[in-house]
Protein backbone atom coordinates (compact mmCIF):
# COMPACT_ATOMS: atom_id res chain seq x y z
CA UNK A 1 0.00 0.00 0.00
CA UNK A 2 3.30 2.64 0.81
CA UNK A 3 3.54 1.76 -2.88
CA UNK A 4 0.31 3.87 -3.42
CA UNK A 5 2.23 7.22 -2.86
CA UNK A 6 4.45 6.52 -5.71
CA UNK A 7 2.03 6.98 -7.96
CA UNK A 8 1.71 9.72 -10.43
CA UNK A 9 -1.47 11.61 -10.55
CA UNK A 10 -2.88 10.34 -13.92
CA UNK A 11 -2.06 6.60 -12.56
CA UNK A 12 -3.76 7.14 -9.69
CA UNK A 13 -7.06 8.68 -10.77
CA UNK A 14 -7.03 5.75 -13.54
CA UNK A 15 -6.32 3.06 -10.83
CA UNK A 16 -9.63 4.60 -8.87
CA UNK A 17 -11.66 4.58 -11.79
CA UNK A 18 -11.58 1.19 -12.44
CA UNK A 19 -12.13 0.56 -8.82
CA UNK A 20 -8.26 -0.53 -8.17
CA UNK A 21 -8.11 0.85 -5.03
CA UNK A 22 -10.41 3.24 -3.20
CA UNK A 23 -10.10 6.93 -3.10
CA UNK A 24 -9.65 6.50 0.23
CA UNK A 25 -7.08 4.22 0.51
CA UNK A 26 -5.06 6.54 -1.40
CA UNK A 27 -6.19 9.74 0.91
CA UNK A 28 -5.21 7.65 3.50
CA UNK A 29 -1.91 6.21 2.21
CA UNK A 30 -0.88 10.15 1.77
CA UNK A 31 -1.80 10.62 5.38
CA UNK A 32 -0.05 8.08 6.51
CA UNK A 33 3.29 9.68 4.62
CA UNK A 34 2.63 13.21 6.28
CA UNK A 35 2.65 11.44 9.84
CA UNK A 36 6.13 9.38 8.88
CA UNK A 37 7.64 12.82 7.42
CA UNK A 38 6.32 15.41 7.63
CA UNK A 39 7.92 16.83 11.09
CA UNK A 40 11.47 16.34 9.04
CA UNK A 41 10.26 18.20 5.98
CA UNK A 42 7.83 20.81 7.41
CA UNK A 43 5.99 21.07 4.04
CA UNK A 44 2.60 20.90 5.49
CA UNK A 45 1.22 24.40 7.80
CA UNK A 46 -2.16 22.63 8.14
CA UNK A 47 -3.19 18.97 7.27
CA UNK A 48 -6.90 18.06 6.79
CA UNK A 49 -7.07 15.02 8.04
CA UNK A 50 -11.27 15.01 8.30
CA UNK A 51 -11.79 17.30 5.03
CA UNK A 52 -9.09 14.75 2.84
CA UNK A 53 -11.40 11.64 3.81
CA UNK A 54 -14.52 13.29 3.40
CA UNK A 55 -14.20 14.39 -0.22
CA UNK A 56 -12.45 10.95 -0.95
CA UNK A 57 -15.46 9.38 0.47
CA UNK A 58 -17.45 11.84 -1.89
CA UNK A 59 -15.37 10.21 -5.20
CA UNK A 60 -15.73 6.96 -3.97
CA UNK A 61 -19.71 7.13 -3.58
CA UNK A 62 -19.82 8.52 -6.73
CA UNK A 63 -17.80 5.69 -8.83
CA UNK A 64 -20.23 3.15 -7.29
CA UNK A 65 -23.16 4.77 -8.16
CA UNK A 66 -21.78 4.40 -11.45
CA UNK A 67 -21.04 8.11 -12.04
CA UNK A 68 -18.64 9.78 -14.14
CA UNK A 69 -15.49 10.94 -12.76
CA UNK A 70 -13.15 13.29 -13.73
CA UNK A 71 -9.77 13.13 -14.97
CA UNK A 72 -8.45 14.35 -11.65
CA UNK A 73 -11.01 12.53 -8.96
CA UNK A 74 -9.74 11.28 -6.01
CA UNK A 75 -6.30 12.51 -6.58
CA UNK A 76 -4.80 14.34 -3.08
CA UNK A 77 -3.39 17.84 -3.88
CA UNK A 78 -1.21 20.03 -1.21
CA UNK A 79 -2.62 23.89 -1.77
CA UNK A 80 -0.11 26.45 -1.16
CA UNK A 81 -1.54 28.59 1.98
CA UNK A 82 -1.82 31.45 -0.09
CA UNK A 83 -5.49 30.46 -1.59
CA UNK A 84 -8.65 30.87 0.46
CA UNK A 85 -10.60 27.78 1.89
CA UNK A 86 -13.57 28.03 3.50
CA UNK A 87 -13.45 26.74 7.16
CA UNK A 88 -9.82 25.99 6.88
CA UNK A 89 -7.21 28.15 7.99
CA UNK A 90 -5.00 30.51 5.73
CA UNK A 91 -2.40 32.32 6.95
CA UNK A 92 0.40 32.92 3.92
CA UNK A 93 3.08 31.71 6.17
CA UNK A 94 2.47 34.90 7.93
CA UNK A 95 1.74 35.73 12.31
CA UNK A 96 -0.80 38.60 11.19
CA UNK A 97 -3.40 35.85 9.49
CA UNK A 98 -2.56 33.04 12.40
CA UNK A 99 -5.82 31.41 13.20
CA UNK A 100 -7.72 33.06 10.69
CA UNK A 101 -10.36 30.88 9.07
CA UNK A 102 -11.93 32.31 5.55
CA UNK A 103 -15.52 32.65 5.12
CA UNK A 104 -14.91 31.35 1.35
CA UNK A 105 -13.42 29.63 -1.47
CA UNK A 106 -10.81 30.80 -3.66
CA UNK A 107 -12.08 30.46 -7.43
CA UNK A 108 -9.14 28.10 -7.58
CA UNK A 109 -10.22 25.86 -4.64
CA UNK A 110 -13.85 25.34 -5.63
CA UNK A 111 -12.43 24.51 -9.20
CA UNK A 112 -10.09 21.92 -7.16
CA UNK A 113 -13.64 20.05 -4.94
CA UNK A 114 -15.12 20.34 -8.25
CA UNK A 115 -13.07 18.07 -10.11
CA UNK A 116 -12.79 15.81 -7.65
CA UNK A 117 -9.64 16.17 -6.29
CA UNK A 118 -8.41 15.33 -2.35
CA UNK A 119 -7.35 18.52 -0.53
CA UNK A 120 -4.99 17.19 1.73
CA UNK A 121 -3.77 20.64 3.73
CA UNK A 122 -1.93 23.71 3.25
CA UNK A 123 1.87 24.44 2.32
CA UNK A 124 4.33 25.81 4.08
CA UNK A 125 5.64 29.20 2.11
CA UNK A 126 7.48 32.59 2.59
CA UNK A 127 5.47 35.19 4.11
CA UNK A 128 2.85 36.35 1.89
CA UNK A 129 5.13 34.55 -0.89
CA UNK A 130 8.00 37.12 -0.54
CA UNK A 131 11.06 35.12 -1.04
CA UNK A 132 13.37 32.18 -3.04
CA UNK A 133 13.86 29.86 0.83
CA UNK A 134 10.19 29.46 2.54
CA UNK A 135 12.56 30.37 5.29
CA UNK A 136 10.46 33.92 5.52
CA UNK A 137 7.94 32.04 6.88
CA UNK A 138 6.63 32.56 10.23
CA UNK A 139 6.62 29.06 11.23
CA UNK A 140 10.01 27.42 10.71
CA UNK A 141 11.78 26.79 7.18
CA UNK A 142 10.74 23.74 4.74
CA UNK A 143 13.02 21.12 4.59
CA UNK A 144 14.58 20.13 0.87
CA UNK A 145 13.84 16.18 0.59
CA UNK A 146 17.01 15.86 -1.27
CA UNK A 147 19.00 17.69 1.38
CA UNK A 148 17.03 18.78 4.61
CA UNK A 149 19.83 20.89 5.70
CA UNK A 150 19.34 23.40 2.62
CA UNK A 151 16.45 25.27 0.96
CA UNK A 152 13.32 23.70 -0.87
CA UNK A 153 13.02 26.90 -2.95
CA UNK A 154 10.43 29.52 -2.29
CA UNK A 155 8.37 31.18 -2.22
CA UNK A 156 6.68 27.49 -3.07
CA UNK A 157 8.93 25.98 -0.76
CA UNK A 158 6.06 23.91 0.90
CA UNK A 159 4.25 22.75 -2.43
CA UNK A 160 7.12 21.38 -3.87
CA UNK A 161 8.83 19.94 -0.81
CA UNK A 162 5.36 17.37 -0.54
CA UNK A 163 5.95 16.53 -3.87
CA UNK A 164 9.65 15.57 -3.59
CA UNK A 165 8.54 13.52 -0.43
CA UNK A 166 5.85 12.08 -1.69
CA UNK A 167 3.74 13.60 0.30
CA UNK A 168 1.23 14.45 -2.51
CA UNK A 169 1.49 13.82 -6.35
CA UNK A 170 -0.40 17.18 -7.03
CA UNK A 171 0.12 20.71 -5.77
CA UNK A 172 -0.41 24.38 -6.00
CA UNK A 173 1.81 27.00 -5.70
CA UNK A 174 2.15 30.91 -7.12
CA UNK A 175 4.49 32.76 -9.17
CA UNK A 176 5.20 36.44 -9.00
CA UNK A 177 8.75 35.90 -9.87
CA UNK A 178 9.29 32.47 -9.83
CA UNK A 179 7.67 30.82 -6.88
CA UNK A 180 6.74 27.80 -8.89
CA UNK A 181 9.87 26.93 -11.09
CA UNK A 182 12.14 27.62 -8.97
CA UNK A 183 11.02 25.37 -5.90
CA UNK A 184 10.06 23.20 -8.54
CA UNK A 185 14.12 23.27 -10.12
CA UNK A 186 15.94 22.64 -6.85
CA UNK A 187 13.27 19.89 -5.54
CA UNK A 188 13.65 18.30 -8.69
CA UNK A 189 10.16 18.43 -9.52
CA UNK A 190 7.37 19.93 -12.78
CA UNK A 191 6.36 23.67 -11.95
CA UNK A 192 4.45 25.54 -14.30
CA UNK A 193 3.49 29.24 -14.11
CA UNK A 194 0.73 29.46 -16.76
CA UNK A 195 0.07 32.57 -19.18
CA UNK A 196 -0.73 35.55 -16.30
CA UNK A 197 -4.39 35.55 -16.26
CA UNK A 198 -5.17 32.16 -17.41
CA UNK A 199 -5.77 30.75 -13.79
CA UNK A 200 -8.10 33.00 -11.27
CA UNK A 201 -6.38 35.17 -8.60
CA UNK A 202 -9.86 35.32 -7.05
CA UNK A 203 -9.14 34.41 -3.26
CA UNK A 204 -5.33 34.26 -3.68
CA UNK A 205 -4.31 36.60 -1.26
CA UNK A 206 -2.62 39.48 -3.31
CA UNK A 207 1.23 40.44 -3.41
CA UNK A 208 1.54 41.72 -6.40
CA UNK A 209 -1.39 41.51 -8.60
CA UNK A 210 -0.17 42.21 -12.14
CA UNK A 211 2.51 39.42 -11.34
CA UNK A 212 0.84 36.98 -9.27
CA UNK A 213 -0.31 33.72 -11.29
CA UNK A 214 -1.43 30.17 -9.53
CA UNK A 215 -0.71 26.89 -11.68
CA UNK A 216 0.52 23.58 -10.88
CA UNK A 217 2.95 21.80 -9.04
CA UNK A 218 3.88 17.69 -9.87
CA UNK A 219 6.56 14.78 -10.44
CA UNK A 220 5.25 14.61 -14.18
CA UNK A 221 4.90 16.73 -17.25
CA UNK A 222 1.27 14.95 -18.43
CA UNK A 223 0.01 15.10 -14.46
CA UNK A 224 1.33 19.18 -14.37
CA UNK A 225 -1.10 19.76 -17.69
CA UNK A 226 -4.14 17.74 -16.09
CA UNK A 227 -4.35 19.83 -12.99
CA UNK A 228 -3.37 23.20 -15.31
CA UNK A 229 -6.95 22.13 -17.28
CA UNK A 230 -8.55 21.73 -13.76
CA UNK A 231 -7.63 25.24 -12.56
CA UNK A 232 -7.35 27.32 -15.50
CA UNK A 233 -10.40 28.93 -17.45
CA UNK A 234 -12.21 32.41 -17.45
CA UNK A 235 -13.39 33.61 -14.00
CA UNK A 236 -15.68 36.20 -14.06
CA UNK A 237 -15.05 37.09 -10.28
CA UNK A 238 -11.69 38.08 -11.36
CA UNK A 239 -11.73 41.20 -13.47
CA UNK A 240 -8.06 40.35 -14.91
CA UNK A 241 -9.05 37.16 -16.00
CA UNK A 242 -8.82 36.19 -19.83
CA UNK A 243 -11.79 35.09 -21.71
CA UNK A 244 -10.49 32.76 -24.21
CA UNK A 245 -10.25 28.49 -24.45
CA UNK A 246 -7.25 27.10 -22.37
CA UNK A 247 -4.52 25.85 -25.06
CA UNK A 248 -4.53 21.82 -25.09
CA UNK A 249 -1.84 21.14 -22.62
CA UNK A 250 -2.80 17.73 -21.91
CA UNK A 251 -2.90 16.58 -25.59
CA UNK A 252 0.60 18.55 -25.66
CA UNK A 253 1.93 16.95 -23.02
CA UNK A 254 1.45 13.46 -24.64
CA UNK A 255 2.51 14.66 -28.05
CA UNK A 256 6.10 13.78 -27.22
CA UNK A 257 7.80 15.39 -29.92
CA UNK A 258 9.50 18.11 -30.62
CA UNK A 259 10.84 17.66 -34.21
CA UNK A 260 10.57 20.75 -36.39
CA UNK A 261 10.12 23.13 -33.24
CA UNK A 262 12.30 26.66 -33.05
CA UNK A 263 14.29 26.63 -29.93
CA UNK A 264 15.91 29.39 -28.82
CA UNK A 265 18.62 29.47 -26.28
CA UNK A 266 18.47 32.57 -23.94
CA UNK A 267 22.28 34.51 -24.42
CA UNK A 268 22.03 36.63 -21.32
CA UNK A 269 21.41 33.72 -18.90
CA UNK A 270 24.88 32.42 -18.46
CA UNK A 271 28.46 33.18 -17.44
CA UNK A 272 29.38 34.31 -14.13
CA UNK A 273 26.89 33.34 -10.79
CA UNK A 274 26.37 30.65 -12.42
CA UNK A 275 26.90 27.10 -10.55
CA UNK A 276 29.14 24.37 -13.45
CA UNK A 277 26.88 21.71 -12.73
CA UNK A 278 23.77 23.88 -13.69
CA UNK A 279 25.44 24.34 -17.12
CA UNK A 280 26.47 21.83 -17.41
CA UNK A 281 23.08 19.90 -17.26
CA UNK A 282 20.84 22.77 -19.20
CA UNK A 283 23.91 22.19 -22.30
CA UNK A 284 22.88 18.46 -22.31
CA UNK A 285 19.31 19.50 -21.93
CA UNK A 286 19.83 21.75 -25.57
CA UNK A 287 22.12 19.18 -26.85
CA UNK A 288 19.14 16.56 -26.27
CA UNK A 289 16.79 18.99 -27.63
CA UNK A 290 18.86 18.95 -30.90
CA UNK A 291 18.99 15.18 -31.14
CA UNK A 292 15.27 14.69 -30.64
CA UNK A 293 14.91 16.54 -34.06
CA UNK A 294 14.03 20.67 -32.51
CA UNK A 295 16.72 23.57 -34.34
CA UNK A 296 18.24 25.52 -31.63
CA UNK A 297 19.66 28.76 -32.29
CA UNK A 298 21.21 31.43 -30.00
CA UNK A 299 18.79 34.35 -29.07
CA UNK A 300 19.48 37.68 -27.22
CA UNK A 301 17.25 39.44 -25.08
CA UNK A 302 19.40 42.36 -23.82
CA UNK A 303 16.60 44.11 -21.55
CA UNK A 304 16.29 41.16 -19.45
CA UNK A 305 19.53 42.00 -17.54
CA UNK A 306 17.34 45.28 -15.71
CA UNK A 307 14.67 42.42 -15.24
CA UNK A 308 15.41 42.06 -11.73
CA UNK A 309 16.33 45.39 -10.80
CA UNK A 310 12.91 46.58 -12.27
CA UNK A 311 11.21 43.52 -10.44
CA UNK A 312 12.65 44.44 -7.17
CA UNK A 313 10.89 47.76 -7.31
CA UNK A 314 7.35 46.92 -9.34
CA UNK A 315 6.65 43.90 -7.13
CA UNK A 316 7.16 45.47 -3.72
CA UNK A 317 5.56 48.98 -5.12
CA UNK A 318 2.29 46.55 -5.42
CA UNK A 319 3.15 44.61 -2.11
CA UNK A 320 3.02 47.95 -0.53
CA UNK A 321 -0.13 48.85 -1.59
CA UNK A 322 -1.94 45.33 -1.12
CA UNK A 323 -0.78 44.66 2.02
CA UNK A 324 -2.35 47.73 3.29
CA UNK A 325 -5.36 45.41 3.94
CA UNK A 326 -3.92 44.31 6.80
CA UNK A 327 -4.52 46.88 9.37
CA UNK A 328 -6.10 45.04 12.28
CA UNK A 329 -9.34 46.27 11.97
CA UNK A 330 -10.91 43.21 9.68
CA UNK A 331 -9.44 40.66 10.04
CA UNK A 332 -6.23 38.74 11.03
CA UNK A 333 -4.03 40.21 14.66
CA UNK A 334 -4.70 43.00 16.08
CA UNK A 335 -1.81 43.83 19.08
CA UNK A 336 -1.70 47.25 21.58
CA UNK A 337 -5.80 48.05 21.38
CA UNK A 338 -6.00 48.27 25.43
CA UNK A 339 -8.33 51.92 24.73
CA UNK A 340 -5.48 54.18 25.32
CA UNK A 341 -4.24 53.89 21.84
CA UNK A 342 -5.88 55.39 18.32
CA UNK A 343 -6.61 52.92 15.42
CA UNK A 344 -3.80 54.49 13.67
CA UNK A 345 -1.14 53.54 16.71
CA UNK A 346 -3.08 50.11 16.57
CA UNK A 347 -2.61 49.50 13.00
CA UNK A 348 1.30 50.28 12.96
CA UNK A 349 1.94 48.11 16.24
CA UNK A 350 -0.21 45.55 14.91
CA UNK A 351 2.09 45.83 11.45
CA UNK A 352 4.97 45.57 13.76
CA UNK A 353 4.02 42.55 15.62
CA UNK A 354 2.50 40.11 12.50
CA UNK A 355 4.42 41.09 9.73
CA UNK A 356 8.78 39.32 9.14
CA UNK A 357 11.71 41.09 7.97
CA UNK A 358 11.19 40.50 4.75
CA UNK A 359 7.79 41.60 3.97
CA UNK A 360 9.04 45.10 6.17
CA UNK A 361 11.38 45.64 3.69
CA UNK A 362 9.50 45.48 0.65
CA UNK A 363 6.73 47.44 1.99
CA UNK A 364 9.32 50.23 2.47
CA UNK A 365 11.14 49.66 -0.28
CA UNK A 366 7.78 49.73 -2.59
CA UNK A 367 6.38 53.10 -0.51
CA UNK A 368 9.91 54.49 -1.50
CA UNK A 369 9.66 53.59 -4.88
CA UNK A 370 6.60 54.71 -5.12
CA UNK A 371 7.36 58.26 -3.45
CA UNK A 372 7.12 61.66 -5.10
CA UNK A 373 10.95 63.10 -6.28
CA UNK A 374 11.57 58.87 -6.85
CA UNK A 375 8.17 57.55 -8.82
CA UNK A 376 9.69 58.91 -12.25
CA UNK A 377 13.39 57.35 -11.71
CA UNK A 378 12.35 54.11 -10.20
CA UNK A 379 8.96 53.26 -10.18
CA UNK A 380 8.29 54.76 -13.71
CA UNK A 381 11.69 53.56 -15.55
CA UNK A 382 11.10 50.01 -14.19
CA UNK A 383 7.57 50.07 -16.09
CA UNK A 384 9.60 51.15 -19.06
CA UNK A 385 12.27 48.27 -18.84
CA UNK A 386 8.84 45.98 -18.15
CA UNK A 387 7.98 47.27 -21.84
CA UNK A 388 11.53 46.54 -23.29
CA UNK A 389 11.40 42.79 -21.58
CA UNK A 390 7.96 42.20 -23.26
CA UNK A 391 9.74 43.87 -26.73
CA UNK A 392 12.60 41.37 -26.60
CA UNK A 393 10.06 38.47 -26.04
CA UNK A 394 8.33 39.66 -28.90
CA UNK A 395 11.66 39.57 -31.12
CA UNK A 396 12.62 36.35 -29.87
CA UNK A 397 9.28 35.10 -30.19
CA UNK A 398 8.66 35.86 -34.02
CA UNK A 399 12.21 33.73 -34.75
CA UNK A 400 11.45 30.52 -32.24
CA UNK A 401 8.84 28.39 -30.76
CA UNK A 402 10.30 28.34 -27.56
CA UNK A 403 13.47 30.01 -25.28
CA UNK A 404 15.31 27.97 -23.07
CA UNK A 405 17.27 28.68 -19.83
CA UNK A 406 18.28 26.92 -16.87
CA UNK A 407 15.87 27.80 -13.94
CA UNK A 408 18.23 28.77 -11.61
CA UNK A 409 21.65 29.88 -11.31
CA UNK A 410 22.91 27.56 -8.62
CA UNK A 411 21.04 24.19 -7.01
CA UNK A 412 19.69 24.39 -3.72
CA UNK A 413 21.71 26.47 -1.29
CA UNK A 414 22.12 25.75 2.69
CA UNK A 415 19.24 26.97 5.34
CA UNK A 416 20.58 30.15 6.51
CA UNK A 417 23.39 31.05 3.43
CA UNK A 418 21.31 34.07 1.88
CA UNK A 419 18.56 34.59 5.39
CA UNK A 420 19.85 38.33 6.21
CA UNK A 421 21.25 39.10 2.92
CA UNK A 422 18.29 39.95 0.47
CA UNK A 423 20.34 40.53 -2.88
CA UNK A 424 21.82 37.30 -2.66
CA UNK A 425 18.63 35.91 -2.12
CA UNK A 426 17.18 37.82 -4.88
CA UNK A 427 19.37 36.40 -7.17
CA UNK A 428 17.87 33.16 -6.83
CA UNK A 429 15.04 34.39 -9.29
CA UNK A 430 17.26 35.68 -12.05
CA UNK A 431 16.19 33.95 -14.58
CA UNK A 432 12.35 33.86 -13.94
CA UNK A 433 11.53 36.98 -13.39
CA UNK A 434 11.19 37.77 -17.18
CA UNK A 435 8.27 36.21 -17.45
CA UNK A 436 6.26 37.19 -14.67
CA UNK A 437 7.15 40.92 -16.39
CA UNK A 438 5.89 40.20 -19.58
CA UNK A 439 3.03 37.86 -18.55
CA UNK A 440 4.01 35.01 -20.39
CA UNK A 441 4.05 31.33 -20.01
CA UNK A 442 7.37 29.08 -18.32
CA UNK A 443 7.69 25.51 -17.24
CA UNK A 444 10.60 24.31 -14.97
CA UNK A 445 11.93 20.50 -15.54
CA UNK A 446 14.02 18.57 -14.06
CA UNK A 447 16.91 17.12 -16.32
CA UNK A 448 19.48 15.35 -13.93
CA UNK A 449 21.81 16.42 -10.82
CA UNK A 450 24.89 18.75 -10.62
CA UNK A 451 27.67 16.16 -10.47
CA UNK A 452 29.81 18.69 -7.42
CA UNK A 453 26.53 18.27 -5.37
CA UNK A 454 24.15 15.94 -6.67
CA UNK A 455 21.06 18.15 -6.33
CA UNK A 456 18.42 19.18 -8.92
CA UNK A 457 19.06 20.92 -11.94
CA UNK A 458 16.14 22.47 -13.78
CA UNK A 459 15.62 23.44 -17.61
CA UNK A 460 13.56 26.85 -17.80
CA UNK A 461 11.20 26.16 -20.89
CA UNK A 462 9.09 29.46 -21.90
CA UNK A 463 6.01 30.39 -24.11
CA UNK A 464 5.03 33.46 -25.71
CA UNK A 465 1.47 34.52 -23.59
CA UNK A 466 -1.58 31.94 -24.25
CA UNK A 467 0.79 29.04 -25.96
CA UNK A 468 1.23 27.08 -22.60
CA UNK A 469 0.91 24.31 -24.46
CA UNK A 470 4.54 24.51 -26.22
CA UNK A 471 5.90 24.01 -22.79
CA UNK A 472 4.00 20.64 -21.95
CA UNK A 473 5.10 19.29 -25.59
CA UNK A 474 9.13 20.48 -24.83
CA UNK A 475 8.27 18.86 -21.59
CA UNK A 476 6.86 16.13 -22.02
CA UNK A 477 9.40 15.20 -25.03
CA UNK A 478 12.57 15.98 -22.39
CA UNK A 479 10.91 14.26 -19.53
CA UNK A 480 10.30 11.02 -22.25
CA UNK A 481 14.00 10.83 -23.12
CA UNK A 482 15.67 11.27 -19.84
CA UNK A 483 14.23 9.18 -18.45
CA UNK A 484 14.51 6.25 -20.78
CA UNK A 485 17.90 7.39 -20.68
CA UNK A 486 17.77 6.73 -16.76
CA UNK A 487 15.84 3.83 -17.21
CA UNK A 488 14.03 5.74 -13.83
CA UNK A 489 12.84 8.95 -12.73
CA UNK A 490 15.07 11.73 -11.34
CA UNK A 491 13.01 11.38 -7.91
CA UNK A 492 13.65 8.13 -7.99
CA UNK A 493 17.37 8.84 -7.17
CA UNK A 494 16.10 11.13 -4.12
CA UNK A 495 17.23 9.64 -0.56
CA UNK A 496 15.03 7.99 1.62
CA UNK A 497 13.82 10.15 4.52
CA UNK B 1 21.46 58.28 -7.73
CA UNK B 2 20.75 58.71 -3.82
CA UNK B 3 21.31 56.27 -1.29
CA UNK B 4 18.86 56.44 1.57
CA UNK B 5 19.51 57.44 5.28
CA UNK B 6 17.99 55.81 8.67
CA UNK B 7 16.04 59.18 8.84
CA UNK B 8 14.31 58.21 5.32
CA UNK B 9 13.36 54.51 6.77
CA UNK B 10 11.99 55.90 9.67
CA UNK B 11 9.54 58.31 7.27
CA UNK B 12 8.62 55.58 5.14
CA UNK B 13 7.92 53.52 8.05
CA UNK B 14 5.70 56.01 9.56
CA UNK B 15 4.14 55.94 6.43
CA UNK B 16 3.77 52.43 5.99
CA UNK B 17 2.26 52.23 9.38
CA UNK B 18 5.05 50.19 10.47
CA UNK B 19 6.16 50.71 14.42
CA UNK B 20 9.57 49.77 13.59
CA UNK B 21 12.28 49.35 16.96
CA UNK B 22 15.37 51.69 16.70
CA UNK B 23 17.25 48.19 15.66
CA UNK B 24 15.42 47.99 13.40
CA UNK B 25 15.75 50.71 11.40
CA UNK B 26 19.39 50.83 11.77
CA UNK B 27 19.30 46.99 9.59
CA UNK B 28 17.04 48.00 7.44
CA UNK B 29 18.36 51.16 6.45
CA UNK B 30 21.77 49.38 5.81
CA UNK B 31 20.36 46.67 3.67
CA UNK B 32 17.66 49.00 1.53
CA UNK B 33 20.76 51.17 0.71
CA UNK B 34 22.68 47.95 -1.05
CA UNK B 35 18.92 46.97 -2.22
CA UNK B 36 18.24 50.67 -3.94
CA UNK B 37 21.56 50.91 -5.18
CA UNK B 38 21.76 47.77 -6.66
CA UNK B 39 17.92 48.55 -8.35
CA UNK B 40 18.73 51.87 -9.38
CA UNK B 41 19.95 50.33 -12.59
CA UNK B 42 16.55 50.81 -14.03
CA UNK B 43 17.18 54.39 -14.24
CA UNK B 44 19.37 53.50 -17.66
CA UNK B 45 16.34 53.62 -19.41
CA UNK B 46 14.74 56.84 -17.78
CA UNK B 47 15.69 58.70 -20.82
CA UNK B 48 14.29 56.09 -23.43
CA UNK B 49 11.35 57.09 -25.13
CA UNK B 50 9.45 54.26 -24.29
CA UNK B 51 5.97 53.37 -23.07
CA UNK B 52 5.18 52.15 -19.61
CA UNK B 53 3.83 48.83 -18.94
CA UNK B 54 1.38 49.00 -15.84
CA UNK B 55 0.11 45.40 -16.73
CA UNK B 56 0.73 42.39 -19.05
CA UNK B 57 -2.75 42.28 -20.17
CA UNK B 58 -4.80 45.28 -21.88
CA UNK B 59 -7.67 45.34 -20.31
CA UNK B 60 -10.09 48.14 -19.44
CA UNK B 61 -13.18 48.51 -17.17
CA UNK B 62 -14.26 44.67 -17.11
CA UNK B 63 -17.74 45.26 -16.10
CA UNK B 64 -20.65 42.99 -14.47
CA UNK B 65 -23.78 42.69 -14.73
CA UNK B 66 -25.04 45.23 -11.86
CA UNK B 67 -27.73 42.66 -10.23
CA UNK B 68 -28.02 41.29 -6.67
CA UNK B 69 -26.11 37.81 -6.31
CA UNK B 70 -25.30 35.88 -3.77
CA UNK B 71 -22.32 37.53 -0.90
CA UNK B 72 -21.34 36.57 2.73
CA UNK B 73 -23.68 37.38 5.36
CA UNK B 74 -22.90 39.73 8.49
CA UNK B 75 -21.98 36.95 10.61
CA UNK B 76 -19.33 35.62 7.62
CA UNK B 77 -18.16 39.08 7.10
CA UNK B 78 -17.26 39.57 11.16
CA UNK B 79 -15.92 36.00 11.60
CA UNK B 80 -12.67 37.03 11.01
CA UNK B 81 -12.65 40.46 12.90
CA UNK B 82 -10.86 41.09 16.38
CA UNK B 83 -13.48 42.44 17.59
CA UNK B 84 -17.46 43.30 16.67
CA UNK B 85 -20.27 44.82 17.76
CA UNK B 86 -24.00 44.78 16.31
CA UNK B 87 -23.29 43.54 13.52
CA UNK B 88 -20.41 45.84 12.84
CA UNK B 89 -16.52 45.73 13.19
CA UNK B 90 -15.34 47.45 16.27
CA UNK B 91 -12.22 49.37 15.95
CA UNK B 92 -10.05 51.55 18.38
CA UNK B 93 -10.73 55.68 18.43
CA UNK B 94 -10.51 56.70 14.99
CA UNK B 95 -10.50 60.77 15.93
CA UNK B 96 -9.32 63.09 18.85
CA UNK B 97 -11.01 63.57 21.98
CA UNK B 98 -12.60 67.42 20.59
Amino acid sequence: MTELIRYTAAETASAIAKGEVSAVEVAQAHLDRIDAVDKKVNAFLHVDTEGALKAARAVDEKRAKGEELGPLAGVPLALKDVFTTEGIPTTCGSKILEGWIPPYDATLTSRLKDAGVVILGKTNMDEFAMGSSTENSAYGPTGNPWDLSRIPGGSGGGSAAALAAFEAPLAIGTDTGGSIRQPGAVTGTVGVKPTYGSVSRYGLVAFSSSLDQGGPCARTVLDAALLHEAIAGHDPLDSTSIDAPVPAVVEAAKLRDVRGMRIGVVKEFAGEGYQTGVMQRFNESVELLRELGAEVVEVSCPSFTLALPAYYLIAPSECSSNLARFDAMRYGLRVGDDGSRSAEEVTALTREAGFGDEVKRRIILGTYALSSGYYDAYYGSAQKVRTLISRDFDAAFAGVDVLVSPTTPTTAFPIGERADDPMAMYLADLCTIPSNLAGNAAMSLPVGLAPEDNLPVGLQIIAPAMADDRLYRVGGAVEAALNDKWGHTLLEEAPAL
Amino acid sequence: MPGITREEVAHLARLSRLELKPEELDHFAEQLDVIIGAVARVSEVAGQDVPPTSHPLPLTNVMRADEVRPSLTPDQALSGAPAAEEQRFRVPQILGED
